[in-house]
């Protein structure tokens, strides 16, 4: 974290939807900075542009205003190798095994397949799916079908992953467990996350830094910066600075 | 196991009520021919293999035209929405008209025989195929498609591994709704207007009464369609992941 320049730098991003009779401003003002390696949440009730701005962010749509910087000068970031992506859905492809799913990434980049296969079980383990490499996606549970996303969202090494709500469709044990799951992953993969969520306590709990969106019009309301050690653990919830967090947040939304 | 003893009865059975009400109900020979009778037809001198491939060459081949024009249309509109928004409606209006009837015009447009046969098949099957694959195409998840996109994926890679691994199980639906079709297209064009096939051969030995052989014609002609439905549930079964097979008939 030696680098002055931050890894994504967003400054007064602003997109508009433009149907035949209406304009749509979804999102407004987007001004934020992501350093490498941080763990971001970018909270906000549904309908806020959450998406839009990770898509934007993703190459996936174009902006109208501002500007989005990736990677910086010279920091050699492909947007086609460096970016990774996971959203609410699995999206596993249900026609392929577990190994083939996460291995996508890297048959449509073109990279060497024996090296991406090591590199797959190696991430399968890590997200605790050894031995489950050769089941279809149907034999999985929900849980263990978003740790094959994740795990296919870093199998051709991203520098950037972008999480949409990936853990939103789970129930509320399995979505603690992943939490935790994730947490780990980060710390052993280093990767700078960017992660859109609409709980807030898995914003404050996951991020070094929160990035608060309100609502109708879309705009960005505060980043607050996270001030909680690290490795997190669930006792941390009931830390009074982590209620101060919270507190601070439900106010930014006009929930109290 | 079980199923497939259950099928072979099942049509054994029909079989053996077909012998008992031709026996039992005393009916004449040329109204039903018995289950011996129609097979012992095929010892007559009647072209049997001949026009069984003809009749074949048609079903199959106007089926697979049907195949590659149905899927390559759909994958079209897939690329282009507005050519889909354009033409779609008039896929259905297309749809409406009744296939059959267009038979005559074929065979004035392209003279008669087993290719304008084939192409009476194809048009009357290729129009399901059309519309389920086109479904199937629209229902991947758009998030999948931007997933790749973030990957940069090309065009082609885009269709080999999401749109046509993930419309199989639409496309297979439409092919076996396609296979009925495409056997009644091409009985359609021999009935109209033709001198080889199975459909021929019903016309011809109609004019005798002998009723056995057209029995045996009929069920040449299914056998023909049982046949390649059969090679459509076998490609089936060997392509698409039984939790994404969509069940029709």
């Amino acid at each position: 974290m030696t680098n002055a320049e931050p890894f994504i730098r967003l400054d007064g991003v602003s997109k508009v939807f433009r149907s035949r009779k209406q304009e749509f401003l979804a999102v407004s003002d987007a001004t934020f900075d992501v350093n490498e390696g941080e763990l971001v949440s970018l909270v906000g009730p549904s309908g806020c542009g959450k998406t839009t701005l990770l898509k934007i962010i993703a190459g996936l749509f174009d902006h109208d205003g501002g500007s989005v910087t990736i990677g910086g000068a010279g920091s050699g970031f492909d947007p086609a190798r460096d970016v990774g992506m996971v959203f609410q859905a699995p999206l596993l492809l249900k026609w392929r095994r577990v190994m083939e799913n996460v291995m996508l990434p890297a048959e449509i980049l073109g990279l060497p397949m024996k090296e991406a296969k090591d590199r797959a079980g190696d991430l399968l383990n890590m997200v605790g799916l050894a031995g489950h490499e050769q089941k279809y996606p149907y034999e999985l549970s929900g849980g263990m079908q978003q740790r094959a996303a994740i795990a296919r969202s870093l199998v051709h090494d991203p520098k950037l992953i972008l999480m949409d709500e990936p853990f939103g469709a789970l129930d509320a044990l399995t979505r603690e467990k992943m939490n935790l799951e994730l947490l780990r992953i980060w710390e052993q993969s280093r990767k700078t996350i960017l992660f859109v969520t609409h709980g807030i306590t898995e914003a404050v709990f996951l991020g070094t830094k929160v990035v608060v969106l309100t609502a109708g019009p879309a705009r960005m309301a505060d980043r607050i910066e996270i001030d909680l050690p690290q490795p997190r653990t669930l006792d941390m919830k009931t830390h009074e600075r982590f209620g101060t967090y919270t507190r601070r947040i439900y106010a930014l939304l006009g929930m109290e | 196991m079980w199923r497939w003893s259950a099928i072979v009865g099942v049509h054994l059975a029909v079989v053996v009520i077909w012998y008992l009400v031709v026996k039992l109900g005393n009916i004449p020979k040329f109204v039903i021919a018995s289950p011996h009778a129609t097979l012992m037809s095929l010892f007559d001198t009647y072209p049997w293999f001949d026009n069984t491939v003809v009749t074949t060459i048609e079903i199959f081949g106007g089926y697979f035209l049907a195949v590659v024009v149905g899927v390559g249309l759909a994958l079209v509109f897939s690329w282009f929405r507005t050519v889909e928004n354009l033409l779609m409606p008039l896929v259905v209006s297309l749809n409406m008209i009744p296939k059959v009837a267009l038979g005559p015009l074929i065979i004035v447009w392209f003279d008669y025989g087993p290719m304008t046969n084939a192409i009476i098949a194809f048009s009357i099957s290729f129009l399901p195929i059309l519309i389920t694959t086109a479904r199937g195409l629209r229902e991947i998840e758009p998030d999948l498609i931007d997933l790749v996109k973030t990957l940069r994926a090309t065009r082609w890679q885009v269709f080999v591994k999401i749109q046509l691994p993930g419309s199989l199980p639409y496309i297979f639906s439409g092919m076996k709704v396609a296979v009925v079709l495409a056997v009644a297209g091409a009985v359609v064009g021999e009935f109209i207007a033709s001198d080889a096939g199975l459909a021929y051969l019903i016309g011809q030995v109609q004019v005798t009464l002998d009723t056995a052989a057209m029995m045996m014609a009929v069920l040449l002609i299914t056998l023909v369609g049982v046949a390649l439905y059969l090679i459509v549930l076998i490609m089936e079964r060997i392509l698409v992941v039984r939790d994404a097979r969509v069940e029709t008939v």
